[in-house]
């Protein structure tokens, strides 16, 4: 789960991650009274709008801009940056609506850092990861210069040592710029980490982390993503959730316990287990990406689906314009094909059947699923492996066409 | 001969007064896994099942418990995910050889700290503890009996599908796996052992541990692996398959075609800042020796045609 920049910026202040003084803004009216609360605050004029959307760039694609000239400016640049259609490389082509703004204080920086933090699933343990080459996309900098960044990996029974805070610190260049400002730092590196690990993160990242003038440590941004697994103990994530930035077909399925994910593609897929639905769709796309064939989805319905959660799903997958062909694809283990076989029957039957159904049913009782296909009454085609699957599907639509 | 399980493995069941691990463990029963104890904190004392002449299964406080009473060497997880964690810890304790984990959601957070107890054993002391999953469909050495039965199944999956044999199966998903099994089944082939290592991001025995014990064990004659996008643990298995692998192995890895940035069903299964992808870890896989099948279809027909 993703949350705003302002909203990680409130954890960073409740655990002791320094952030400069901002307000999340709603409307272009509380923003123009948010710049003037904090230019009489700091006694700084200099104020920056930010656009708060789930994806990262949004200082290239214009979402970002600093107000030299007061409340006025600020409010100009709210009415600009608010309701537009930010684009970036994270967004897609689509852009993502700007809804919120976060109103912050401009500040004299010396430098921009990188600082991050995520979980490295080949050590198994929590990495930090610090680079002098602040600003830029971290991953390009992985893959372009890989030594200009320094990662430790903290031990969960000691928690991050003060010797790793250092090595850190030493790697951004920080001791030239004297012992308060390494402090500063190891004070922040030690908070960011209390803060993953209670708050059930998979990544927290500044980027920049920036020093000041004044010798201070800053975190200019914010981005924290949790752990979806860590949700039954942590109740309040469910106002930190910003729904419109959700795909709301994700959303739906997510409430009655199924994975979904929507694609760009024309075949509707559901599937039981996630492997069996990536694999689905990789089939469907050898076979049919020749003749415009792709899946418009990934659907796994899970292990042990109730015949409700089936019907639930195939419904999302009818009412999908863009499907135009869909395919099952059931290996009942403590998952029953007749279980499958009536769900997709009665959501079928609710909503009504025009496109072309291909089912493919193997293991626990699949003889009685089919049977309750084949009396259905309704026009479903039977295949024997997932290729004759995959086969049958393209011919549909192709055939359709 | 097989690997981790066999019929002399005896198994305690962790939550099998809940629904699902009740289930389960009258289905390994019927399999002919030796389900020998329950453990539920709270319901000591009960049995599972009892049958008129049969006593059922004794349920016990603890595992150490229930180790001690039966002599259980083996658990197998059926509780929540908020408490998940702890039971694999209350497992490793009581001094089990092996733990399957079949609970899916355990928070990532907790698995690191499992994982660091697990990882502080001696790697040469044969009394450590193993992990299988969590968030895995479990282990089975099928048997030869009507379906497969007379085997040692311990986890959810549907038994009759497998045979008896000598190839080894080792996967991150569950149904993927029974597609690979169905497959190597009706072509006449049997399994030596079938592992789900599971699709979270930190978990218990990875490719290159299972391999290792395949290409260490004299009954198991080929390999089917299959992977999926996320992580490094497919480039790993390769880097290990060129080194130490003498047994031909045949891969599949799901996710060709999944968008990145997208979690898809399995917590591990997400291409993040553009690592993790099924391209690179085929090609990882091809340039050490790995016949990887086009299609999903293809899984046990590909290891086939390395099997002279």
């Amino acid at each position: 789960m993703k949350i705003h920049e302002y909203q990680a910026k409130a954890l960073f202040a409740k655990y002791g991650v320094r952030i400069p003084r901002g307000y999340p803004a709603f409307s272009v009216d509380e923003a123009e009274q948010r710049a003037r609360q904090l230019a009489s605050e700091t006694g700084g004029a200099v104020v920056v709008v930010k656009a708060q959307i789930h994806a990262g760039g949004r200082g290239k694609g214009g979402g970002v801009k600093v107000a030299r000239g007061g409340a006025a400016e600020a409010r100009a640049l709210a009415e600009k940056i608010l309701g537009m259609r930010l684009v970036t490389h994270q967004t897609g082509p689509g852009g993502q609506t700007v809804r919120r703004l976060y109103i912050e204080q401009g500040l004299d920086m010396a430098r921009e850092l990188y600082l991050g933090a995520v979980v490295d699933r080949d050590r198994r343990r929590i990495a930090f990861m610090a680079s002098t080459e602040g600003g830029m996309e971290i991953e390009k900098v992985a893959a372009q210069t890989p030594e200009k960044i320094v990662t430790v990996h903290v031990d969960p029974a000691i928690g991050l040592a003060g010797y790793q805070a250092r090595e850190l610190a030493d790697a951004l260049g920080l001791y030239k710029d004297g012992k308060a400002t390494v402090a500063s730092f190891t004070t922040l590196v030690g908070a960011l980490y209390d803060l993953f690990v209670k708050e059930d993160c998979s990544l927290c990242e500044i980027n920049p982390l920036v020093v000041l003038k004044t010798g201070e440590v800053v975190a200019l941004d914010a981005k924290i993503n949790f752990d979806d697994n860590a949700d039954f103990r942590h109740p309040e994530w469910d106002e930190l959730r910003d729904r419109d930035e959700e795909d709301p077909a994700e959303l739906e399925a997510k409430k009655v316990g199924l994975n979904y994910v929507s694609l760009d593609g024309n075949v509707g897929c559901l599937v039981n287990g996630a492997g069996l639905a990536m694999a689905t769709m990789d089939i469907i796309k050898h076979v049919g990406a020749e003749s415009g064939v792709t899946p418009a989805n990934f659907l796994d319905v899970g292990g042990s689906a109730t015949k409700e959660q089936v019907t639930t799903a195939f419904k999302m997958i009818l009412r999908s314009p863009k499907v135009k062909a869909i395919l099952v694809n059931i290996f009942g283990g403590i998952m029953k094909c007749d279980v499958v076989a009536t769900g997709v029957v009665a959501a079928a039957k609710e909503l009504g059947l025009n496109v072309p159904l291909i089912v493919r049913l193997e293991g626990t009782n699949v003889e009685l699923g089919r049977k309750i296909l084949n009396e259905s009454g309704l026009k479903i085609v039977a295949a024997t492996t997932m290729a004759d699957g995959a086969r049958k599907v393209v011919a549909a639509i192709g055939g359709a066409r | 001969m097989s690997i981790l399980v066999t019929r002399d493995t005896k198994v305690v069941v962790q939550g099998i007064t809940g629904s699902a691990g009740g289930f389960h463990a009258r289905q390994m029963l019927a399999y002919g896994t030796q389900v020998v104890a329950g453990a539920t904190p709270g319901r000591g004392g009960e049995s599972f099942e009892p049958a008129p002449g049969k006593p059922g299964v004794p349920v016990f406080q603890s595992v150490k418990q229930a180790v001690k009473a039966t002599g259980a060497d083996t658990s197998c997880i059926f509780v929540p995910p908020p408490v998940a964690a702890d039971a694999i810890l209350e497992a490793v304790d009581a001094g089990v050889r092996l733990v399957v984990c079949i609970t899916e959601g355990i928070p990532v957070m907790d698995m690191i700290k499992v994982r660091r107890v697990l990882d502080a054993q001696d790697p040469r002391s044969p009394t450590r503890t193993r992990l299988i999953g969590p968030n895995c469909p479990g282990i089975i050495t099928p048997g030869t009996g009507e379906g497969s039965t007379g085997g040692c199944k311990i986890g959810i999956m549907p038994g009759h599908v497998h045979k008896a044999g000598h190839i080894g199966v080792v996967s991150r998903s569950g149904t993927l796996t029974y597609e690979a099994v169905g497959q190597l089944t009706a072509l006449g082939i049997g399994q030596s052992t079938c592992i789900g290592i599971g699709g979270d991001p930190v978990a218990g025995l990875d490719f290159v541990d299972v391999l290792g014990l395949f290409q260490d064990d004299p009954d198991t004659h080929g390999v089917i692996m299959i992977g999926e996008i996320g992580g490094g643990a497919e480039e790993r298995a390769a880097a290990f398959i060129k080194a130490k692998m003498t047994k031909p192995v045949a891969a599949f890895i799901a996710g060709t075609t999944a968008p990145p940035g997208k979690r898809m069903g399995h917590a591990g299964a997400i291409i993040a800042g553009g690592k993790g992808t099924a391209a690179e870890k085929i090609k990882a896989l091809e340039a050490a020796g790995v016949k990887v099948a086009p299609t999903p279809s293809d899984m046990a027909t590909t290891l086939k045609s390395m099997m002279s």
